[in-house]
C-alpha cells in the first residue's frame, strides 16, 4: 500500500482503522458497499448478507453496518457496552479455502502482527432464532480477546446454503480500542488528529448512547411500537403475496427485498419491546417464531428473483 | 509388518470434540481393518486443535486368501438352476464342483477362493467411507463443492490428507485414494503461525519429529503434561500455587499446539470478590488457571494463560493483552457482586412469582413455598430446627436471581451462602444455600448438617412428586428433569444420614402441597366443573389433565363417565324428552358424583388458607399434615395418593437396587424386602438387606431357602393341579407325624418370634429366629410325604407347607431370592 498520512493509520484513527479493512477487502474483490439504511441488530441482516448468501451466484462483498442493540445501552457508563455500535461484515461466496488466511492478512491489515500477537479460532457455533440460520466457525480471539466471529453459513432464511458461505464479523470499536491502546470506548481517536483538532468516538456517540438508553429502557412508546410490529407483519406478507408470479417455466418473485425490508423492521420493534421488558418470557418466543416466519418467507421468496435463483 | 500413518488436516476442531474423534478414529480404522482379516498389532490415535492423526502398526502387508464353499442345486436340477449356479460361483462347468451327499440328496459345492488383497488397496477403499461417515456432533459443509448434495462434510474445512503405509526399512507407498477433490499424500502443515510451510513425512517416527520441529506437539498429553508443568513452575517461582483444574487443561490442550505458558496479574482490588467469582471469570471466559497463596489458602491477584506462539518479545505483548480483556470482567464481576449484596435474599422472592418453574407446576414461588412446607414436616424427623430449616428453604433458592449467579450459574448455592452470611443468617441457613442442591451425582459430597437434609430432602421430593403427579416420568434414556439424580440424591441422603423417614407419607404431604400451591384454580377446584356459556365460552375440560386426573380418577370413575360429564358440562341440550329421563339421570348423577370429588379436594384450602391463625388447642399439628388427613378421608383422594406413592417407591426401589448393586449387594434380596409391601423406610430395607444377605451365607440360611423353594415349588405344583390355593390354618387333628406337628411347632414359635424381633427392627434376632424353622423343615420333607392319599390329610400337608412361606415373609418373599 501507499504511504498514509499518520492520521489515517488504522492505529491512530477510528475512520483510518475502517479504511483499512475496506481497503483490503477491496483488493480480495470485494464489493464495498455502504451500510443498509435500516436499523438492524447485526450486520447480519444486511440484504448483502441474508438474501444474497442465498442462492448459486458467486458474492464477494464487504460493508460497516452499524447495529442496534437495545438492551446493550448503559447511559453511556460503562467503558465497552452500546447500544448503537458498528460492525465490519464481510461475506464471501462461496467460501474461499484460504478464508482464514485471508481474516489474518486482515488483521496485519490493521496492524494486528501475528508474530506477536496470540491469534486463536475458538469454537463458536453461531445459530440466529430470529433468521432462521446456523452455521459452524469459531470466535477469534487476540490475546484472549474476542475481536471478530467467522461462520461458514450453513442454512439462512430457513434455506439451505449451496454453496456455503464464508462470513466474517469484526467488532471495530473493540478492536481499534485494543489497537490504539485505550480502555474506554469513548476515548477512541476517531479522526486521528490530536489536540484542538481531535475528535473521539466520546464526541461523536456519547450523548447519543445516553439519549437511546433513556429511549431504549424507560420512554420507547410501546402502544406504538407493538402497533408497528403488527404492521411490519402485515405488510410482509401482503408484498411477499403480491410478488409472486408465474414465470416462463417456473414461479418467480418480484418483491422480495421490500418484503424483507419489513421483517428487518420487525424485528427491531422486537428488539426495543424487549428491551422495554413489555414481552414475557412464553411471549418472547412466539415473537421471535413470527420474524422466523417472515425471514423464511422472504428468503424462500428471494430464491425465487433474479439473483437469488439457480442459472 | 507394515504400518500405516494417516493424518487429516483440517481448520482449528473444537476442543471438547478431539479427544473423542481420535478415539473413534482409531476404532473405527481398526474395527475395519480387522473385519477385512487384517489383524493390527497397536494403534494410537492423537488430536490437535489442526489434526486427527492415527498410527497402526504391523498390519499384514496381504489379506489372507478365502476359502468359501457354496451350496448348488441338486444333482438333476433344471438347467436354469444350474446356469445360475455357475454363474453366480464363477465355475466354468459342473465339473469343477464337488458333489456332497445329505439326507435330502446329492447337492453340488462350489469352492471358492478369494485371493486375498494387498493390505494398501484395502485401507484406500476403507479410508474414504470412513471419512465421508465420520461420526462428528456437528459437521458442516464449504467452498465451491458444497453448490452440490453429497459434498463432504467435515467438522470444519479439510484441507489435506496423510496416508502413507509401507515397512520401516523401505519408502512407503502414499495409500492412494481421494475424498471430495482431496487427494491422500504425504504432505503435512506445521504450526499455523510459527511454521506454517509444507511438511513432507514418511511414517509416523518422522512425522511426529518433524511436526516438533515445525512446532506442534501432536500428543495431547504432552501438551497437557507441559501445561501443568509449566504453569506449576511459574507459580512455585513466586512462592504461590497453582490451582488445578483438570476440565480447563483439557480444553486448553485442545486450544493450541504449541502451548506456552506466561503469567499476568490483575489489580488487588478485585480480591475483595469471593475466590470462586474470580476465579469463574477468568476460567470460563478467559480458560485461564488462577493462583493461590499456599499459606493462606486464597487466590492471589495472578492468573496463568497458555499462549500458542513464542512471541519475539518474550510474550510481553500478549501477556498485556491478557491482563487489558481480565481486568473489565474482573470489573463487571465485582460491579455484579457489591451490586447483589445490597439487595436482601428476602426481598428478591417477589420476582419468583413471574417465574414459571414448569408450565404445570407453576411458579418458582409455590415451587418455594411447597418445599418451605415440606422441609418443616421433615425436620423434627432429622433432628433440624424447624424454624431454622423453614427460613433456609425460604433463603435457599433466592441467589438464582443475583446478577452473579445469573453471570456463573455454576455458582448457584455458594453465592446463596456468601449472601447469607453477609446479611447476618445464622450459619446452618446460609450452609442449607449451597448443600441443598447437594449430592449432584453419585460421587458428590451428602450434607450432614440437618437443617440442610432436610432442605435437600424436601427439595427432591417435591421435584419428584410433582413430575409423578403430571405424569412427566424418565422414561428409557430420557431424563430431563434429572428425575433419576433426584431419587439417587434422596437416597444417599437418607443413608448417609441413617434418616427415618416414611416415604409414603412425605409423598403424600408433597402431593398435598402441589394439589393447594400449583394445581389449584385461581378460584377453586369446584371452579373446574363450571358450566359453558355462549357469553364467555368458558368451560373447557381443564380438569380432563393428569394432574387432576391422578386424584379424580384413581378408581376409573372419571374414565367410565369422561362423556357424561363432559356432556353435562357443555350443557347439551339434545336430551329431554322423556325417553332419555334414564340418560338425563345418569349423566346427572355423574356429574354430581364429579362435583362432590371436586369440592373435596377444595377442602385442602381452608387448612392453608388460615395457616398462619393462632393455633386452636384442638390444632397440634401442621397445615399439610391436617390437609392430607382430611383429602385421605374419601377413598378416591387416598387411592390416588397411595397410587402415586407405590409406584414412586417402585422408582426409588430400582435406584436403591442399582446403588446397592454398585455396592456389591444382590439386587434379588433387595427385590425379596421390598415385595413385602410398605417398605418406605429405606434405611429399614437397607438394613433388612444387609442382614438376610449375612442368613444367607450361613448353612441355615442356605438350607433353610432351599427348604423354602422346595416347599413353594410343591405348592405351586398342587395349586396348578386344584386350581385353588392352600391358605388358611391348618387343622392339628389332621396331623398324623410327629414332624408335623413339630414343623407347626416350630412355624408358630419362630413366627411369634420373628415378628417380635422385626418389630423392634432387630433384624440379626429376626434371622436367627429363622434359623430354628431349618430341623423342622428339613425333618418334615424326610418323613413326610406331602401327596397323602387321604385328600383331607393331603390339603393339611399343603396348608402346613404354606405356612412355611407365610413364617418367612415376616423378614423377607423368600420366592424372589435367587439361587
Amino acid at each position: 500500500m501507499d504511504a498514509l498520512p499518520d492520521h489515517m493509520r488504522p492505529e491512530r484513527s477510528f475512520q483510518g482503522f475502517i479504511l483499512a479493512l475496506q481497503r483490503f477487502w477491496a483488493e480480495q474483490g470485494c464489493v464495498i458497499l455502504q451500510p443498509y439504511d435500516m436499523e438492524m441488530g447485526a450486520g447480519t441482516f444486511h440484504p448483502a448478507t441474508t438474501l444474497r448468501a442465498l442462492g448459486p451466484k458467486p458474492w464477494n462483498a464487504a460493508y460497516v453496518q452499524p447495529s442496534r442493540r437495545p438492551k446493550d445501552g448503559r447511559y453511556g457508563e460503562n467503558p465497552n457496552r452500546l447500544q448503537h455500535y458498528y460492525q465490519f461484515q464481510v461475506i464471501m461466496k462461496p467460501s474461499p479455502p484460504n478464508l482464514q488466511e485471508l481474516y489474518l492478512k486482515s488483521l496485519a491489515a490493521i496492524g494486528i502482527d501475528s508474530a506477536i500477537h496470540d491469534i486463536r479460532f475458538v469454537e463458536d457455533d453461531w445459530e440466529s432464532p430470529t433468521l432462521g440460520a446456523w452455521g459452524l466457525g469459531w470466535e477469534c480471539w487476540c490475546d484472549g480477546m474476542e475481536v471478530s466471529q467467522f461462520t461458514y453459513f450453513q442454512q439462512v432464511a430457513g434455506v439451505e446454503c449451496a454453496p456455503v458461505a464464508g462470513e466474517l464479523t469484526y467488532g471495530l470499536e473493540r478492536l481499534a480500542m485494543y489497537v490504539q491502546g485505550v480502555d474506554r470506548v469513548y476515548d477512541l481517536n476517531f479522526n486521528g488528529r490530536e489536540g484542538a483538532e481531535k475528535v473521539t468516538y466520546g464526541d461523536v456517540f456519547l450523548q447519543a448512547e445516553q439519549e437511546y438508553s433513556r429511549h431504549n429502557f424507560e420512554y420507547a412508546d410501546t402502544t406504538m411500537l407493538f402497533e408497528q410490529f403488527r404492521m411490519a407483519e402485515e405488510a410482509c406478507r401482503k408484498y411477499l403475496a403480491a410478488g409472486w408470479r408465474e414465470g416462463s417455466n417456473s414461479k418467480e418473485h418480484l418483491m422480495a427485498l421490500p418484503a424483507y425490508d419489513q421483517c428487518i423492521k420487525a424485528s427491531h420493534v422486537f428488539n426495543l419491546l424487549d428491551a422495554r421488558g413489555v414481552i414475557s418470557v412464553t411471549e418472547r418466543q412466539s415473537y421471535i417464531a413470527r420474524v422466523r416466519d417472515l425471514a423464511k418467507a422472504c428468503g424462500e421468496a428471494w430464491i425465487h428473483t433474479e439473483t437469488g435463483r439457480a442459472v | 509388518m507394515p504400518d500405516l500413518l494417516l493424518e487429516l488436516f483440517s481448520e482449528e476442531i473444537p476442543a471438547r470434540m478431539q479427544a473423542k474423534a481420535a478415539d473413534d478414529l482409531r476404532r473405527m480404522v481398526t474395527d475395519k481393518l480387522v473385519a477385512e482379516g487384517l489383524v493390527y498389532e497397536g494403534a494410537k490415535a492423537f488430536a490437535t486443535p489442526r489434526r486427527l492423526a492415527l498410527t497402526v502398526h504391523g498390519i499384514p502387508a496381504r489379506q489372507p486368501d478365502l476359502k468359501t464353499e457354496r451350496r448348488g442345486p441338486k444333482i438333476g436340477a433344471p438347467d436354469a438352476a444350474v446356469q445360475g449356479f455357475l454363474k453366480a460361483t464363477g465355475l466354468k462347468s459342473l465339473d469343477e464342483a464337488k458333489i456332497q451327499k445329505d439326507a435330502k440328496g446329492d447337492f453340488y459345492i462350489a469352492l471358492i477362493e478369494k485371493p486375498g488383497s494387498a493390505a494398501i488397496d484395502v485401507i484406500a477403499e476403507i479410508l474414504p467411507v470412513i471419512i465421508r461417515t465420520f461420526p462428528w456432533p456437528k459437521s458442516m459443509r464449504w467452498g465451491a463443492r458444497s453448490a452440490k448434495s453429497g459434498s463432504l462434510t467435515w467438522v470444519r474445512p479439510l484441507h489435506a490428507i496423510t496416508a502413507t503405509f509401507g515397512l520401516e526399512t523401505e519408502e512407503p507407498d502414499v495409500v492412494k485414494f481421494s475424498v471430495d477433490g482431496i487427494e491422500a499424500g504425504q504432505t503435512t502443515y506445521g504450526h499455523r503461525f510459527m511454521a506454517p510451510s509444507a511438511i513432507s513425512v514418511r511414517r509416523f517416527e518422522d512425522y511426529g519429529a518433524k511436526l516438533k520441529a515445525a512446532k506442534v506437539i501432536l500428543d495431547p498429553q504432552a501438551r497437557k503434561d507441559i501445561i501443568v508443568e509449566d504453569a506449576k513452575e511459574l507459580a512455585f517461582a513466586q512462592g504461590l500455587e497453582l490451582v488445578e483444574d483438570q476440565v480447563l487443561v483439557d480444553e486448553v490442550s485442545g486450544l493450541v499446539e504449541w502451548p506456552v505458558v506466561m503469567m499476568g496479574s490483575f489489580e488487588k482490588e478485585f480480591l475483595s470478590i469471593p475466590d470462586e467469582v474470580i476465579r469463574a471469570t477468568i476460567r470460563n471466559n478467559q480458560k485461564c488457571f488462577v493462583v493461590r497463596d499456599p499459606k493462606t489458602g486464597k487466590l492471589t491477584n495472578k492468573f496463568v494463560l497458555t499462549a500458542n506462539i513464542e512471541a519475539p518479545d518474550g510474550g510481553k505483548t500478549i501477556i498485556a493483552g491478557n491482563e487489558r480483556v481480565i481486568r473489565p470482567r474482573l470489573s463487571d464481576a465485582k460491579f455484579f457482586y457489591e451490586t447483589d449484596l445490597k439487595t436482601k435474599l428476602e426481598d428478591r422472592l417477589p420476582k419468583f412469582e413471574q417465574i414459571v418453574f414448569h408450565e404445570k407446576l407453576g411458579t418458582q414461588a409455590a415451587r418455594i413455598k411447597r418445599i418451605e412446607r415440606l422441609a418443616a414436616e421433615i425436620a423434627p424427623l432429622v433432628g433440624a430446627d424447624v424454624e431454622k430449616t423453614k427460613r433456609a428453604a425460604r433463603l435457599a433458592k433466592a441467589d438464582l436471581l443475583t446478577e452473579v449467579v445469573g453471570e456463573f450459574p455454576e455458582l448457584q448455592g455458594l453465592m446463596g451462602k456468601y449472601y447469607a452470611l453477609a446479611q447476618g443468617e445464622d450459619a446452618s441457613v446460609a450452609a442449607a444455600s449451597e448443600e441443598h442442591w447437594k449430592p449432584q451425582g453419585p460421587t458428590d459430597r451428602v450434607p450432614s448438617d440437618p437443617v440442610s437434609v432436610a432442605v435437600a430432602l424436601a427439595d427432591k421430593l417435591d421435584t419428584l412428586v410433582g413430575f409423578w403427579a403430571i405424569d412427566e416420568k424418565p422414561t428409557g434414556s430420557k431424563d430431563p428433569y434429572a428425575l433419576r439424580r433426584a431419587a439417587l440424591g434422596v437416597i444417599r441422603l437418607i443413608l448417609t444420614n441413617e434418616s427415618r423417614l416414611q416415604l409414603g407419607t412425605l409423598f403424600s404431604s408433597a402431593l398435598t402441597l402441589l394439589l393447594y400451591f400449583s394445581f389449584r384454580p385461581d378460584l377453586g377446584y369446584p371452579q373446574l366443573a363450571r358450566r359453558w356459556s355462549p357469553q364467555v365460552e368458558d368451560g373447557k375440560s381443564e380438569w380432563n389433565d393428569a394432574r387432576y386426573l391422578a386424584l379424580l380418577d384413581s378408581d376409573g370413575f372419571i374414565a367410565r363417565h369422561l362423556e357424561e360429564i363432559g356432556m353435562e358440562q357443555m350443557g347439551n341440550p339434545d336430551l329431554g324428552g322423556d325417553d332419555d329421563r334414564e340418560a338425563y339421570d345418569a349423566r346427572a348423577s355423574a356429574y354430581a358424583e364429579f362435583e362432590r370429588r371436586l369440592k373435596h379436594l377444595e377442602l385442602v384450602a381452608v387448612h392453608f388458607m388460615f395457616e398462619d391463625a393462632p393455633l386452636e388447642p384442638a390444632r397440634t399439628k401442621s397445615a399439610v399434615s391436617n390437609a392430607r388427613q382430611q383429602l385421605q378421608s374419601e377413598p378416591f383422594a387416598k387411592l390416588g395418593m397411595d397410587r402415586l406413592a407405590t409406584d414412586l417407591g417402585a422408582f426409588l426401589a430400582d435406584r436403591l437396587k442399582v446403588q446397592l448393586r454398585d455396592q456389591g449387594a444382590r439386587h434379588d434380596l433387595v427385590d425379596a424386602v421390598f415385595s413385602l409391601g410398605g417398605q418406605d423406610d429405606l434405611l429399614l430395607v437397607v438394613r433388612r438387606v444387609e442382614a438376610l444377605g449375612k442368613f444367607l451365607d450361613s448353612d441355615d440360611g442356605k438350607n433353610l431357602l432351599a427348604g423354602t423353594k422346595r416347599a413353594s415349588n410343591i405348592l405351586s405344583i398342587e395349586e396348578k393341579k386344584d386350581k385353588r390355593t392352600f391358605d388358611g390354618a391348618p387343622d392339628a387333628a389332621l396331623y398324623k407325624l410327629g414332624e408335623e406337628k413339630a414343623l407347626a411347632a416350630a412355624i408358630d414359635q419362630v413366627k411369634a418370634e420373628a415378628s417380635a424381633a422385626v418389630a423392634k427392627e432387630d433384624f440379626a434376632a429376626a434371622m436367627s429366629a429363622m434359623a430354628k424353622l431349618r430341623p423342622a423343615v428339613d425333618a418334615f420333607f424326610d418323613k413326610v410325604k406331602v401327596n397323602d392319599d387321604d385328600p383331607k390329610v393331603r390339603e393339611n400337608r399343603l396348608k402346613l407347607l404354606n405356612e412355611i412361606r407365610a413364617a418367612t415373609r415376616a423378614v423377607a418373599d423368600f420366592s424372589r431370592i435367587e439361587g
